[in-house]
């Protein structure tokens, strides 16, 4: 039986364009335009301050890994918003279908009892 | 102080002015967003730096006896209320933008530069410019990174754009012989420590560009004959040009504030 799987991407890659397709063959890349912009975009995670974790803020193209750094630092770090910045190129990420949101997340909505707030704490737990 | 350290100090402000003046003129017109804004911030650590030697200068303009007490002059006036031929920055900043490839070669031949010379500046026996100097440098380093790879992306790019990096090379090589004649004012100024010799970073200098440009597939320059004059105030016919456009707000209202 052959199982087909069909992936989501985030933002603006072209299906045929993104990792992981297996169908991808060169001639079913439609040629560039002249002027066209070609360079992939990159996702940016970019971490405020030591300890903290990285959090996506936005995405940016660039030509190449070195590059896509060079532009977030430009673009997402002028006013001292970061101490570190990781980039991943878009297509390597494989987001959830919006189609799919009922049977994915609404089955969890009526389950409360998986909050920990059924349980009395001792007094001497504090800062919880 | 000496009239020679001041013009030292309105030469670097001068020479990081204009260049920050030609690379705003991209802003709104870079080739992708992201290098937009590259090119904006470069132009902005630049003016950073000017405004710090500007008012460096001002300060010695108005300790100097000369300097009547009605008459004290600021940052705003050096930058604004100069003539052409008052300016001292290098001949090199002040030529056009050209395509991208020769605004990030002008930008790199002048980083490379500029990095060589505030590494020493940073130990000038003046604790003033060693402290805006040691301050730029941190900013320079990233505008060397950043201009670097681009000329080697570009030069050893597609035949269009390397093609465009060897015309960026003619029209601007001609000017960087100038950046090694010291003038009057950087002999004195290297000879009580406060300036360094810029005669000494030739070498240096050549070398580092050497490895960009192999790097880069882009053949070394032939041996032109080096324009000279800009830092002795004798420019190229580009700075009026700047100086209508930066000034012009100034002299239209002077003393205008917002």
């Amino acid at each position: 039986m052959k199982i087909q799987i069909r992936k989501f991407y985030y933002g603006d890659i072209p299906e045929e364009n993104a990792g992981g397709n297996e169908l991808k063959t060169a001639s079913s890349i439609p040629p560039l335009e002249a002027g066209e912009a070609s360079w992939p975009l990159w996702e940016i995670f970019i971490r405020s301050k030591q300890g903290l974790d990285h959090k996506h803020v936005g995405s940016l193209h660039a030509a190449d890994a070195a590059m896509a750094i060079e532009n977030a630092r430009d673009v997402y770090t002028r006013r001292q918003e970061g101490v570190s910045i990781w980039v991943v190129e878009s297509k390597y990420i494989t987001a959830s279908n919006p189609e799919e949101a009922c049977e994915l997340y609404e089955p969890a909505a009526d389950k409360i009892y998986r909050h920990p707030t059924f349980y009395s704490l001792p007094d001497a737990v504090n800062h919880m | 102080m000496n009239n020679f350290f001041t013009d030292y100090i309105l030469h670097l402000a001068d020479t990081t002015l204009i260049l920050a003046q030609r690379n705003t003129e991209w802003c709104g017109h870079g080739p992708v967003l992201e290098q937009d804004i590259a090119i904006t911030n470069i132009s902005l650590d630049l003016i950073g730096q000017s405004r710090n030697f500007y008012q460096y200068a001002a300060l010695l303009i108005n300790q100097s006896t000369n300097q009547p007490i009605n008459r004290l002059t600021d940052e705003d006036q050096l930058a604004y209320l100069r003539k052409e031929r008052e300016f001292k920055n290098l001949l090199l900043v002040e030529q056009p933008n050209g395509d991208w490839g020769q605004t990030i070669l002008r930008q790199y031949l002048f980083s490379q530069y500029q990095y060589l010379l505030f590494e020493q500046l940073q130990n000038s026996k003046d604790d003033q410019l060693a402290a805006i100097t040691a301050k730029a440098l941190k900013e320079i380093k990233y505008h060397l990174r950043w201009s670097s790879e681009w000329v080697i992306r570009l030069g050893d790019g597609t035949a269009e754009s390397h093609n465009r990096m060897m015309n960026a090379i003619d029209e601007l090589w001609r000017y960087t012989g100038e950046m090694f004649v010291p003038a009057t004012y950087e002999t004195q100024s290297a000879a009580d420590q406060t300036g360094f010799d810029c005669a000494l970073l030739k070498d240096s200098w050549l070398q580092k560009v050497k490895t960009v440009f192999t790097t880069a597939t882009l053949p070394w320059p032939e041996k032109v004959f080096m324009q000279t004059g800009g830092k002795e105030g004798i420019h190229t016919e580009h700075l009026g040009f700047i100086l209508a456009e930066l000034q012009y707000v100034q002299r239209a209202y002077p003393n205008s504030t917002w």
